[in-house]
């Protein structure tokens, strides 16, 4: 018995002993795992295996936890979760707010992605709609894009309810003859675009970018009149007079969240999250490699890194 | 004592009589409210100025519980963390042997130590074991299905998904036997339990994730605590009613050979209570792996992740080659399970007998461990099965779904208009336009009607409360969408279990059906639902069905063969046609069994909504997921506990209902 039992610390001093010879010169300020958050979207995916790599390769011990986007705030405020790498203006910002004002989190900066999202159409469309993408066209082809439910309005198919896109708003301050139609998912979302396009059927619904949707199928966004914060905030904005929400969605921010504690914990961790910048066009690659080409999220995370050496290096200086 | 008689039950005609009165007033009243819309608008609006914010108190209780509640010694937060770290031990060591291998270190800076046991050896296991408990046919079973998990690349997250379930597993069965055990003993015990129970089978799972998260941390744990607390409630039912109905005669026998209490308990009643047991164990097998796919959306990874990204990718294949390995996952375990409590006594015999001769299983998988393990080393193929050897559907599910998305699209869509223009959305209307307080006073008459004065209250009072929280309209619509559905399927499972019935081959394909259907994750058939319907209700409505079919074919099925044989002999006697035998004796004698089963297709029905919310349906289920994505605690519950009460509410009606039929036919 006492034998056996002395085995097991002898192990875990040998061991400790060679992560200690192991470590890179200038070692880190603490070897407890960051834990960064993975949620649901390929993009995410991507930005968070990225920082993780680079953070690796500074010597960071790094461990990934799945948690629901939203819902990550309160571990994100207790410490049980530590580094939030994308947070959608046009999605996140409210409760991003909300958690940023207990003050137990902390902002780290834009990621240098642009969120775009807008009504679209694929590129068929345009045929038989010859006014698009002018939105003042939508009007006169109702009765092409709708479906026995919706005649002869027509139908447009919004993201999920608690995306707050602010959809059914915009129809009534624009008067537009359509119906909105809400996805409980974006893979409900996906999957009547996909359906849509198989048959060339017609279809209006909302795509959101970095997305690989966008990069497979033809098409293009609506172009409404161009978001102001006044837009949405004062009434007699634009051309309806009584009524805010009267023009297209904002472009948005994606932005890094930390758990505040952390900063002191491990402080240049998080310094190399706030240098994190990375631009649409890259990740539009990225995901195109992992979504469409197959390729899996680790190889294609490691060969921007090959090819971006100096970008990632300078993080972490 | 024949003048109490005549008090206590007066003629069926004055009876009759008395709730024709009642109902008729009742739709009189309602008509009139409805004519004069206008001038009592609160009647059908309920007025917002009534409304109790319940919800901001729950999420407020919720805060100081997380933050403030002190215990003492510890605080709140401290006791639900300690208890998640007691269920992560047991957890990272299944998880290290069967996934991970043994680390040393976290994080990223973790080292294998140990490997993990080898596909080669835990396939040769699970055979050994079913040949062990049953035969070679059973051994071959689970070793097709632990195959398919190999050959098709499942094997990984299989794993993950396996170490859960192997700890979710038991102490739901543990704890749902005790649980069981304490409520037979204390009847004050039970009528806390009960609601208890009701709650946790009904309440929508995303509705109590989030205080979950919060007080688990976010880890498997979480996951695996929320799937015990959805799995564990039919194990303890299962447990009052075999308690409860274990013949006198055996109690009696086992008091007179001198058992003490505890004795008498696991020495008598527990075993020869197994057989209904185990059908409480076979439910929370089931329900664990229905689980899955809610449980990688917290973070427990494995199957149900797979399942999920593969959808949000619109890989239909891979989503199904990953839904069906969760589901050939289910069948092993259950029928490993079953044949484990089945399993004939160990023969004694005299014979002095070896080593060998008493274990050969157990040494096979020694050896079989062990030169895997050995071999491996040197062929890494026995360790990690090669990417190369694996097979794939590739895109055929792909394929079949554009197929005939593109040639009958136009044909579904006509029929999907007509039920919807027609049937549907009347409906749906119809619901809204009813004022909420003649459906509190229906409602209440129809308990009262079922199951006396106490049901009727207690449905009236449930009814209010929906009002009164402010989700009226959404109760409305899941109403709808539930009571269409539930009425599809009784139109389809009621024939089909019928058929089932009377032919043993008919039935044996419906037992595979519906065994399918149970435990393929339904995310799998929604999204290709999805392309084929389009969003919305008709969408909803389709998978509702297709997963809430299963228990009124099942009960049906039950139901008839149950009926005492010498009934039927009787009426064959009498010279009844086979149609004849069906119409007079069989359906009417089966009712109640049928009628439970449509109670169970209710509730399956409700429990569903959480993912009819996802193809964006308006109704509690949507609720609740607005919430849970909202991290918005009170809100979630709320709405929860609404779906919760309409689900207690028919199953309390139709029990009455039942057992009134069953003493009327002289069953009980």
């Amino acid at each position: 018995m006492n034998k056996k039992s002395s085995y097991v610390p002898l192990k875990v001093l040998l061991f400790a002993v060679f992560a200690a010879l192991a470590l890179p010169a200038g070692a880190v300020e603490s070897k407890d795992p960051i834990k960064l958050t993975l949620h649901d979207w390929t993009g995410q995916y991507l930005t968070t295996t990225l920082m993780g790599e680079v953070l690796k390769k500074a010597g960071y011990n790094i461990e990934y936890v799945q948690a629901d986007y939203i819902a990550q705030f309160a571990g994100l405020e207790s410490g049980d979760l530590h580094v939030a790498m994308e947070m959608w203006e046009t999605t996140g910002k409210q409760a991003m707010d909300a958690s940023l004002a207990t003050g137990k989190t902390v902002d780290l900066g834009e990621t240098g992605m642009d969120a775009k999202e807008e009504w679209w159409y694929p590129m068929y469309m345009k045929d038989r709609c010859p006014g698009l993408p002018d939105w003042k066209a939508l009007n006169k082809c109702a009765e092409a894009f709708s479906t026995a439910e919706t005649s002869p309005k027509g139908r447009y198919l919004g993201g999920p309810v608690t995306w707050a896109g602010f959809d059914d708003e915009r129809v009534e301050a624009l008067d537009l003859d359509y119906e909105v139609v809400h996805a409980g998912t974006d893979a409900a979302l996906f999957s009547e675009l996909e359906s849509a396009i198989q048959r060339k059927a017609p279809i209006l619904l909302w795509v959101y970018a970095p997305h690989w949707a966008v990069a497979k199928y033809q098409g293009e966004w609506v172009e409404f009149p161009e978001y102001t914060d006044a837009c949405y905030e004062d009434v007699s904005w634009g051309m309806n007079k009584s009524m805010a929400y009267d023009c297209g969605k904002p472009f948005g921010w994606i932005k890094k969240v930390g758990w505040k504690d952390g900063e002191k914990k491990w402080p240049g961790a998080y310094k190399a999250v706030r240098n994190f910048k990375i631009d649409n066009a890259q990740m539009s690659q990225m995901i195109v490699e992992v979504d469409l080409e197959g390729k899996s999220v680790d190889d294609t995370v490691a060969k921007w890194m090959r090819d971006n050496e100096s970008t990632w290096k300078a993080w972490i200086k | 004592m024949s003048h109490a008689s005549i008090q206590v039950a007066p003629p069926a005609s004055l009876t009759l009589n008395r709730w024709v009165v009642f109902w008729g007033l009742m739709i009189g009243v309602t008509i009139l409210l409805m004519l004069s819309k206008e001038s009592l608008p609160w009647a059908f609006k309920y007025p917002r100025a009534w409304q109790i914010p319940l919800a901001g108190w729950i999420t407020g209780f919720m805060k100081w519980l997380i933050n403030s509640f002190d215990l003492g010694l510890f605080t709140f937060k401290e006791f639900t963390r300690w208890i998640a770290l007691l269920v992560e031990q047991p957890y990272t060591l299944v998880k290290s042997l069967l996934s991970t291998g043994f680390l040393s270190g976290v994080g990223s800076d973790a080292v294998q130590v140990f490997p993990r046991i080898s596909w080669v050896a835990l396939v040769a296991g699970v055979m050994l074991f079913g040949h062990y408990v049953r035969d070679w046919k059973l051994a071959l079973l689970v070793g097709g299905c632990f195959g398919y998990l190999v050959v098709f690349g499942q094997w990984d997250s299989a794993m993950v998904t396996l170490s859960s379930i192997i700890i979710a597993v038991p102490v739901g069965v543990v704890g749902g036997v005790l649980l069981g055990i304490f409520g037979h003993r204390s009847h004050r015990f039970r009528m806390v339990l009960v609601p208890i129970l009701d709650l946790m089978q009904t309440v929508p799972v995303f509705a109590y994730l989030v205080p979950v998260l919060l007080l688990f941390g976010f880890s498997p744990v979480s996951a695996m605590i929320a799937t015990i607390i959805y799995a564990m409630p039919p194990m303890v039912r299962v447990t009052l009613l075999a308690l409860e109905h274990i013949t006198t005669e055996i109690v009696e026998a086992g008091s007179m050979a001198g058992c003490s209490k505890r004795q008498l308990l696991w020495k008598v009643l527990l075993p020869s209570a197994k057989h209904s047991l185990m059908v409480g164990v076979n439910q929370v097998v089931m329900l664990s792996l229905n689980m899955v796919i809610i449980a990688s959306m917290i973070g427990a990874g494995g199957l149900g992740y797979d399942v999920l990204t593969a959808l949000r990718r619109l890989r239909i294949g891979e989503g199904v080659e990953a839904g069906v390995a969760i589901t050939l996952l289910a069948i092993a375990l259950d029928r490993l399970s079953q044949a484990y409590a089945n399993r004939p006594p160990p023969m004694h015999s005299r014979m002095q007998r070896s080593l060998w001769q008493r274990h050969p299983h157990a040494i096979l998988f020694v050896i079989v461990v062990s030169v895997t393990w050995l071999l491996g080393i040197y062929l890494p193929a026995l360790s990690t099965y090669p990417e190369s050897w694996q097979i794939t559907t590739g895109s055929f599910w792909g394929d079949l779904v554009r197929y005939i998305n593109v040639n009958y699209f136009d044909a579904l869509e006509s029929f999907k208009n007509f039920l919807l223009l027609n049937i549907m959305v009347p409906f749906k209307r119809f619901l809204l336009s009813l004022p909420w307080i003649a459906v509190v006073a229906m409602v209440g008459l129809g308990g009262w009607q079922l199951g006396g004065w106490r049901l009727g209250l207690l449905t009236a009072s449930m009814t209010t409360f929906i009002a009164v929280v402010g989700l009226w309209a959404k109760a409305m619509v899941t109403l709808y969408l539930c009571g269409l559905s539930v009425i599809i399927a009784c139109l389809i499972g009621i024939p089909i279990g019928i058929l089932a019935a009377r032919n043993e081959r008919v039935h044996r394909l419906v037992s595979v059906i519906i065994d399918t259907l149970q435990t393929l994750p339904s995310f799998v058939y929604l999204m290709p639902v999805v392309m084929l319907f389009r969003v919305g209700d008709f969408a909803a409505m389709l998978a509702v069905v297709a997963y809430a079919i299963t228990p009124i074919i099942r009960y049906t099925d039950h139901g008839i063969r149950n009926i005492a044989g010498d009934l039927i002999e009787a009426a064959r006697q009498v010279g009844m046609t086979r149609g004849q035998l069906l119409r007079k004796v069989q359906i009417p004698m089966a009712l109640p069994h049928i009628m439970l089963g449509v109670n169970q297709t209710i509730m399956m029905a409700l429990s569903m909504l959480v993912i009819t919310a996802l193809v964006g349906t308006r109704e509690l289920g949507q609720e609740v997921y607005i919430a849970l994505t909202k991290a918005d605690t009170g809100r979630g519950i709320i709405a929860g506990v609404c779906v919760a009460f309409i689900a207690i509410m028919s199953d309390r009606m139709i029990n009455a209902w039942a057992s009134r039929r069953k003493r009327e036919y002289g069953l009980e």
